[in-house]
């Protein structure tokens, strides 16, 4: 890990946030099926999630989310634009546009 | 280059026999490259180490190995900036290539996959055309100037994440030459590098870490070539 540089880091916090929201999905697609058990099983659910743990995973999954998405356009930048010198900067700038996504949704939740 | 009184470090190399590192003793000496302690040893200590060098000025490539985790030119690396403040030297063969013995590895599969990346120089078929005219300012030629001073080492080779999990991956090398080559006005087989380099294990399975631009000891930037291949390839675009 000593000699693991920037690049590298963003590759693998892309795809461990990437394994990470498709964990989550089949969960969050079980959570919407509850509706379709009538509403006190959904409100029963709802209630559960607005437990402070259930909000802050809430928070780590919109930071995910957006991490997966910057990371992802950085990536398209990489692949269909010309090089760039400055990746370092580039991968600063996704990783702060994606915290600051996470902490307005900290923010308003 | 004068010993400094008695002061020794420990090299620890690896030995493929046994299959794992032996711990040396060497005099400490001031500037002293890595390639002079592994000669050191090889020609005081023991006779049986083997390991490759020829130059030992940065010209050749022969002499790659992984020093302290880091696949380095021993010649041109001194022992203090591989292992500063007196730790131990570790010394390995470069990582992706199959070991021969101790240090030195088989580069045959490196210049195999240059090779099927059609890293060469391909006349075109018609005959008696003038000579192609390559202005030193146009993108394209400046662009094969970025990667053309590569010697084939084969440290970025080492380097590679994608090298490492995927046998079929062509490598920065090889596409880094394969990039000098698309950008050759000159070269008569555009169309079949680009199929080639396409393919699979070729510039699409670059992952973009950049441990290969990170690690060159030219400086140069192979992850920047693989992605003017994948433009290339996908979209045509040229520089």
């Amino acid at each position: 890990m000593r000699h693991w540089r920037l690049p590298r880091w963003a590759a693998l916090v892309h795809r461990l946030s990437g394994v990470a929201l498709a964990v989550f999905l089949p969960l969050h697609f079980w959570a919407l099926g509850q509706a379709l058990h009538g509403t006190k099983t959904l409100d029963a659910f709802l209630a559960w999630a607005r437990h402070p743990l259930v909000k802050a995973t809430e928070v780590a999954l919109v930071l995910a989310l957006a991490v997966h998405l910057t990371g992802g356009l950085r990536l398209l930048a990489v692949e269909f634009l010309a090089w760039q010198e400055d990746q370092a900067r580039r991968i600063a700038w996704a990783g702060a546009a994606a915290l600051a996504v996470a902490i307005l949704f900290a923010l308003s939740a | 280059m004068s010993a400094d009184a008695g002061e020794t470090l420990t090299a620890r190399i690896w030995r493929s026999g046994p299959g794992r590192f032996q711990d040396f003793r060497v005099p400490r000496r001031a500037n002293q490259t890595v390639l002079d302690v592994v000669t050191w040893i090889q020609r005081r200590l023991d006779p049986t180490l083997g390991y490759r060098f020829a130059c030992r000025v940065g010209m050749c490539g022969s002499c790659a190995m992984t020093v302290n985790g880091v696949p380095r030119w021993t010649c041109r690396t001194r022992v203090e900036r591989a292992a500063p403040g007196g730790e131990a030297l570790e010394i390995a063969p470069l990582r992706n290539l199959p070991p021969i013995k101790d240090l030195a590895v088989d580069m045959t599969p490196l210049f195999e996959r240059w090779q099927k990346a059609l890293g060469r120089f391909v006349p075109p078929v018609e005959q008696g055309n003038d000579f192609v005219v390559v202005p030193p300012a146009t993108p394209a030629r400046r662009a094969a100037d970025a990667g053309i001073e590569c010697i084939g080492c084969g440290v970025c080779h080492a380097a590679c994440d994608l090298a490492a999990a995927d046998v079929e991956y062509l490598g920065p090398a090889a596409l880094n030459r394969a990039w000098t080559l698309v950008n050759d006005a000159r070269d008569g087989a555009q169309l079949a590098r680009i199929a080639a380099v396409a393919a699979a294990g070729g510039a699409f399975a670059c992952h973009s870490h950049q441990n290969c631009q990170a690690h060159c000891p030219k400086g140069l930037n192979p992850t920047a070539a693989i992605s003017g291949l994948k433009r290339m390839a996908a979209l045509g675009s040229r520089p």
